[in-house]
């Protein structure tokens, strides 16, 4: 179903270097884990394995694993991994996403949904305003209804939620 | 006949208004989680579980295994109409359904879909009464040392069976285990792999990870492959129903096959996709119609999904005995038990008798209600579809927060669900198998322990792996399905001079 049939032929990064780079960045996985495992010691102590024991065996098999797929990363085609076009239209929703993250640090969950999802619709989509507004101001309260009142889970909450006496 | 005391214990238990009623909930959100995008199965039923933190376990299982009844069905629903697949498993069945929809026969598609889902998830239940208890009794016996067979024939067979790339399959693999050490290690005290970090100290939760891989990286692929959806209307009414009922009883050769396919498939992880395939393939060899397959036969909707579902269902049967899932969605599950203070294995049929009858007894009600449901509202569903993408996708992702969140009330797994999301996208464009790494992850400590703990009794001697017939056995199993790749290539290539007949 992945079978990326791109529309237009565009440029971008090839799968035979995202393959490299994958198997590069497993590769250096592996060489951390390594690192810790024998730091703690990977080793029998006289009470038993050392607690570097296993993730020491795992990390070998990453390793291994990781050479192979760079082995057979040679051999991938040269099609596109991605096209920029593509590219733009993932980061429209990754964006957003990052800034999401963000604004829940300091405004809490509430405030910070209504902003993302006024942003998504108004960026992605044409839809009037009241619509826009309405989905906004609907999903918190509807969060706030099902988490907070129904199943009493805290939310992170920010400034707005306390000047709101909660 | 024991268990079927047992089993009416269980309906008793499982049939209480509250229970009945989280059916219905969790058979309605299972579909909408199968109908929509970025919602998968795994990911539903991730994201409802800490909210089923402080319910009783029956209860809250009884939910969320009906979130997954209800995804397997809503899958069938996006997979005819809209020639998308909710779940990999229903690949095999846009085959034919989706034009079956074109033809204007979507009801039909659709009747057949459900009605087999449900054949082959009963088969599964079945099986499930008659086997999970004498499984469960015989792996009383086990000890640490048949406990890390049992995992290690898990592995082998996920990356023996697997249809992707080996070292992929088997990186996947290491990965979940490397996660599933981060932090505090239970035995030493010691803490591993954070490298100082005190987000890290925590280790990482399966939930923020199953959230991350399957539900955000989802919707990047799914807007990376445009925004329009253009699905098939969907009239389904009770004549449409009992004619294609109706015309069941003609294939019952083939569901039988189906079933038999599916519910050995489930027993093996990662069995499902393989067994929707298989019994497609099965079927339009065996089919009298053979060359209308691909053009609309029924069916090639009816083999795929009474495979998948039989499948499905089946997986939980080593969940509930052995305490190993068969799938991502019975990982979670899994990891759910954990969490409500059960132990999963084989201990769950002697000490928890009326959670584990409770919950088979719900899968047989579960289904039923299910396919009442789904066979009511599948309109409604279609139309949750056409609902735009750009309401639908800031939607789910908020949904995805509050659930990554509430996993562990830490802001910091928001971002860690992100950067999942962005690994899952990328290995599933590199066509890298994530519920492997699901698998590991939830059954990464509990290999652990069983490793370390058989080391400890032999001393640090690998030769207690085939120190007894049992163990023995077992660990032979999986090197045998780790190397059944290899194997069928030798046996192939010593057999030359007779082509074509090779499966």
């Amino acid at each position: 179903m992945n079978e990326t049939t791109e529309v237009q032929p565009d440029a971008g990064p090839s799968r035979r270097m995202m393959e490299h780079a994958v198997a590069c960045a497993l590769f250096l996985l592996s060489c951390l884990v390594l690192w810790d495992s024998f730091g703690r010691g990977a080793g029998w102590a006289s009470d038993g394995p050392q607690s570097g024991y296993f993730p020491m065996r795992v990390g070998l098999i990453l390793m291994g694993a990781s050479i192979a797929m760079l082995y057979s990363a040679r051999k991938a085609n040269d099609e596109i991994f991605m096209s920029w076009a593509q590219f733009r239209l993932v980061a429209k929703i990754l964006v957003p996403l990052l800034l999401y993250a963000l604004m829940i640090q300091f405004w809490g969950i509430y405030l910070s949904s209504a902003i993302f999802m006024a942003g998504f619709m108004t960026m992605l989509g044409s839809f009037p305003i009241w619509l826009t507004a309405l989905m906004s101001i609907l999903t918190p309260l509807l969060a706030f209804w099902v988490f907070e009142i129904q199943f009493q889970v805290p939310l992170p909450k920010g400034p707005l939620e306390t000047l709101l006496g909660y | 006949m024991e268990d079927l005391g047992n089993l009416m214990m269980g309906f008793q238990a499982a049939l209480s208004w509250k229970n009945i009623a989280f059916m219905f909930i969790g058979v309605l959100l299972g579909i909408i989680v199968g109908v929509l995008p970025g919602l998968g199965g795994p990911n539903g039923v991730a994201i409802l579980l800490p909210l089923t933190f402080g319910m009783d376990p029956l209860s809250a299982i009884i939910l969320l295994s009906s979130i997954y009844w209800g995804a397997l069905f809503g899958s069938a629903i996006t997979s005819i109409l809209f020639n998308i697949p909710g779940e990999a498993w229903s690949v095999a069945t846009t085959f034919d359904g989706y034009p079956m929809a074109v033809q204007g026969r979507a009801g039909e598609a659709l009747t057949a879909a459900f009605t087999a889902s449900f054949i082959g998830a009963f088969a599964g239940i079945i099986v499930i009464t008659l086997v999970a208890p004498l499984v469960a009794k015989f792996a009383l016996r086990f000890g640490p040392a048949e406990y890390f067979a049992v995992f290690l024939l898990t592995f082998c067979s996920f990356i023996g069976i697997g249809r992707e790339n080996r070292a992929k399959i088997i990186a996947s693999l290491s990965i979940g285990f490397l996660l599933a050490e981060v932090g505090l290690d239970q035995i030493s005290g010691d803490l591993r792999l954070t490298f100082d970090s005190t987000e890290l100290m925590r280790g990482f939760n399966f939930l923020v990870v199953v959230i991350g891989l399957f539900g955000v990286s989802e919707i990047l692929v799914s807007i990376e492959e445009g925004l329009e959806f253009k699905g098939r209307s969907a009239k389904l009414d009770l004549k449409v129903v009992f004619k294609t009922w109706a015309q069941l009883p003609e294939y019952w050769l083939s569901l039988l096959r189906s079933c038999l396919v599916g519910v050995w498939m489930g027993v093996t992880p990662g069995g499902a996709i393989a067994a929707s395939f298989m019994g497609y393939g099965l079927a339009r060899r065996f089919s009298r119609r053979r060359d209308n397959f691909g053009k609309g036969e029924l069916e090639g909707v009816l083999a795929p999904e009474t495979a998948a579902h039989g499948a499905g269902t089946s997986a939980l049967l080593p969940m509930l005995a052995l305490g190993i899932p068969g799938s991502a969605t019975a990982a979670v599950l899994l990891g759910g038990l954990m969490i409500w203070g059960l132990q999963p294995g084989p201990t769950l049929f002697v000490e928890k008798k009326e959670f584990v009858w409770g919950l088979i007894a719900s899968m047989y009600l579960g289904n039923i209600a299910g396919l009442i449901i789904v066979l009511a509202t599948v309109p409604v569903f279609a139309a949750i579809m056409r609902v735009p993408f750009a309401i639908i996708a800031p939607l789910i992702l908020i949904v995805c927060a509050i659930g990554a969140y509430t996993v562990g009330n830490a802001k910091f797994d928001i971002w860690l669900m992100i950067i999942f999301g962005i690994i899952g996208y990328i290995f599933k464009k590199l066509q890298f198998p994530l519920a492997p790494m699901v698998l590991a992850l939830v059954l990464g400590d509990r290999t652990e322990t069983a490793f370390r703990q058989a080391m400890l009794g032999s001393d640090g001697s690998l030769s207690v792996f085939w120190a007894n017939g049992l163990v023995g056995s077992i660990v032979g199993l999986a090197m045998l399905l780790l190397f059944w790749p290899l194997i069928t290539k030798v046996f192939v290539a010593t057999r030359k001079p007779k082509p074509s007949l090779a499966a």
